[in-house]
């Protein structure tokens, strides 16, 4: 942040300073070891939650009898005991990414069009509906989507088995309805739109007047400002707004569970209802597991846990890689 | 800025009252759909016999989804008798609900299959004198329901319904869906079979009449809670299966009679080798639990079922929930009432109640002996 160091004020007086840092009032230091406190206490508790994570995931895995990284079966209860995440993270990862590439373009241009395009009468009320869209709870999307749009996508489902059937991911085997992960990937790409556009738009609206107006005066049309001044400027807001979103969609549950039609195969025609995700998993399978059924299914949120540790570490590492030419430098 | 932050306030303040909303709407979206509840529990308070003895406080219980509307009905009929008692049952799902009971956080559990060796083991600690047993409470017919347009009377038998849902027979007119429906005219439809996504107990009984009834046919672990077979469709929960077959043309499913007659779907009727098809309903499946023998020793009545039965009318997929209670060392707090409320279910008054909801009443020969046991419960 360059900018802010161009700031016409004063240095602190000197004084001030000096007499500022031997003398720690009681106030200051009650606070010192409160945020400390409270500081080392998360982590603890993190820790914690962890160990104990990771300890029934180590009691159940010790016990599989199948590879449980590459086991396509489900079944701890089973004698002997087999299961595996392959089924799942495949499910989970081909869903979100089907969400994600639907959802950041349309976010994107629904964020442009909010801060930039339309009239204000309309971008208030507009981003509004789209904060609300965020409320609704994830199980009512999932309703909506098993009576609703999976009866409407069998037609969308049909058209692209039939003219893009070559794509072989297109492809579909048998009649049934639209209860597939493809499904699941525009439920996904519906629940987390509003949350990208949301943060988007924020960005959208930080970039400094100054940038556009400077595009306008050199006689750019709008889109070219859009496209020299406010995407540069929210690239990495962009990102981090589809972070957020991906996050989201790799950890639904519920409306996954009652959209999707899970089988433990893996399958790469999208359009065939099979396939699973870590969450909906879980959600199915918790009720009626034992102590030790449980135990795996705890092991299979671990994984989870790892991979959206991993996706959000690469989407650090690369806002971190892209600041220094970003527009908020410029 | 100013406008922008107030805006975001009314829209979690909004955000909040559609989500309070949606909690309001879900509260009463449990699978309770046995229209005539109410009706039924009037009938009974009205002449009501229940004893209460010096039952009172909180009997607390938990398990089976199956078995979740007979005990809404029963809880909804004691609490009215006796004043001082408050039974809460939370349908967890059977796994759930003996796993709370062994931890000895419930009086009694709800189960669809009844303990296992080492589940008993694991009751002797909160049991301490005693352990835990199975007494069979409700019944109930698992129909096949099916949405064919123009075919209203389906005759299948184990082996052909093995194979339907093992994907090995593919389309409603295949011949050996026909040489059982002679003079019915079946379309070419693919079939979907549809099948529960969670484990379930009613899962686990159909596995267990297909591998008994159809052994060539049927491969698969008879014992396994989730579905084993390859292929076919699922869905979530009886509902969801419900739902799925009736919305989907050429679809077979599973689920209990109630969800059956809810939503108006047919069923098949099964060739067990009896002189007529046998219909699900309530007293075919009253018929074929009376074929059932006591496996159990002692006081427990777990109960292998005969899933092979060809006796006249007798319906053979079927699912009995069993409530398990320590035989001895119950919690002395709790023991009157739990002692009350069984007695309850198992009299003859508790049991007529059931086939409104969709369940078959215990036969007579079981449901005496569960009342010998009850009392002597300590």
């Amino acid at each position: 942040m360059a900018t802010t160091t161009q700031t016409d004020a004063p240095p602190p007086p000197g004084p001030a300073a000096a007499a500022a840092k031997p003398k720690a009032r009681p106030g200051d230091r009650v606070f010192l070891g409160l945020s400390r406190g409270s500081g080392i206490a998360l982590l603890m508790i993190m820790a914690a939650i962890a160990g104990f994570l990771s300890y029934r995931a180590f009691l159940a895995i010790s016990k599989d009898q199948g590879n449980f990284l590459t086991t396509f079966e489900w079944n701890p209860a089973g004698d002997p005991p087999v299961f595996g995440i392959a089924v799942l993270a495949f499910g989970t990862i081909v869903s979100s990414v089907i969400a994600m590439a639907i959802a950041v373009p349309v976010a994107v241009g629904i964020a442009l069009f909010i801060s930039h395009y339309a009239p204000r009468k309309l971008a208030a009320p507009l981003a509004y509906i789209v904060d609300l869209l965020a409320a609704v709870p994830s199980i009512i999307y999932g309703l909506w989507g098993a009576i609703f749009l999976v009866p409407y996508l069998d037609g969308l489902n049909q058209w692209l088995d039939e003219y893009m059937g070559w794509t072989y991911i297109f492809d579909k085997a048998g009649d049934g309805p639209a209860r597939n992960l493809f499904t699941v990937g525009i439920l996904l790409a519906i629940m987390i739109l509003p949350i990208i556009t949301n943060v988007t738009r924020e960005v959208f609206l930080q970039v400094p007047k100054m940038h556009e107006e400077a595009a306008l005066a050199l006689g750019a049309t709008r889109w070219e400002v859009i496209r020299m001044s406010v995407l540069p400027f929210g690239r990495s807001g962009i990102i981090s707004a589809s972070m957020l979103g991906l996050g989201r969609a790799l950890g639904e549950t519920m409306a996954v569970a009652v959209v999707l039609s899970p089988s433990f195969l893996i399958s790469g025609h999208l359009l065939d209802p099979g396939g699973g995700t870590f969450a909906q998993n879980i959600a199915s399978k918790f009720n009626e597991a034992n102590e030790f059924g449980r135990d795996a299914l705890i092991a299979s949120g671990l994984v989870l846990f790892v991979i959206t540790l991993l996706v959000n570490g690469a989407a650090r590492w690369i806002i971190a890689r892209r600041k220094e030419y970003s527009g908020a430098n410029a | 800025m100013k406008l922008q932050r107030k805006n975001g306030l009314r829209a979690t303040a909004l955000g909040a009252l559609a989500v309070s909303g949606a909690l309001v709407l879900t509260a009463c979206g449990s699978d309770d759909n046995t229209g005539g509840a109410g009706s039924a529990g009037e009938k009974t308070t009205a002449a009501s016999n229940i004893t209460c003895d010096d039952a009172k406080g909180q009997l607390l219980a938990a398990g089976s989804t199956a078995q979740k509307n007979a005990m809404d009905l029963w809880v909804k009929n004691f609490q009215a008798a006796c004043s001082g008692v408050e039974v809460n049952y939370q349908a967890i799902g059977s796994g759930g609900g003996i796993t709370k009971f062994t931890q000895g956080q419930v009086a009694f559990a709800g189960s669809d299959s009844a303990l296992k060796p080492e589940e008993v083991e694991e009751s002797k600690k909160v049991c301490k004198t005693g352990q835990g047993i199975n007494l069979p409470m409700v019944g109930g017919p698992v129909a096949i329901g099916y949405n064919l347009s123009g075919v209203d009377n389906l005759i299948l038998d184990a082996p052909t319904l093995a194979k339907i849902f093992d994907t090995k027979i593919k389309k409603w007119n295949d011949p050996a869906i026909a040489k059982l429906n002679p003079g019915v005219s079946l379309p070419g439809t693919t079939i979907q079979a549809f099948h529960r996504s969670d484990e379930s107990g009613t899962t686990q009984n159909l596995h267990k009449y297909l591998s008994e009834a159809a052994p060539a046919e049927w491969k698969h672990d008879p014992k396994s809670k989730s579905w084993e077979a390859p292929g076919g469709q699922a869905a979530s929960g009886s509902s969801g299966v419900a739902s799925s077959v009736k919305g989907t043309e050429g679809a077979i499913g599973y689920f209990e009679l109630s969800y059956a007659t809810a939503q108006k779907i047919s069923t098949v009727k099964l060739d067990t080798g009896a002189s007529a098809p046998v219909e699900a309903t309530t007293e075919n499946a009253s018929k074929a639990i009376a074929a059932a023998k006591v496996k159990g020793t002692g006081n427990d009545l777990a109960l292998s079922l005969d899933y092979k039965t060809q006796a006249d009318g007798a319906y053979p997929i079927i699912l009995v929930t069993y409530e398990i209670a320590c035989d001895k060392g119950n919690k002395a707090e709790t023991l009157p009432a739990l002692k009350a409320f069984l007695n309850y279910t198992v009299s003859d008054e508790g049991q007529k109640v059931l086939s409104d909801a969709g369940y078959a009443p215990l036969p007579t020969e079981i449901a005496a002996k569960v009342r010998e046991i009850v009392p002597t419960l300590s």
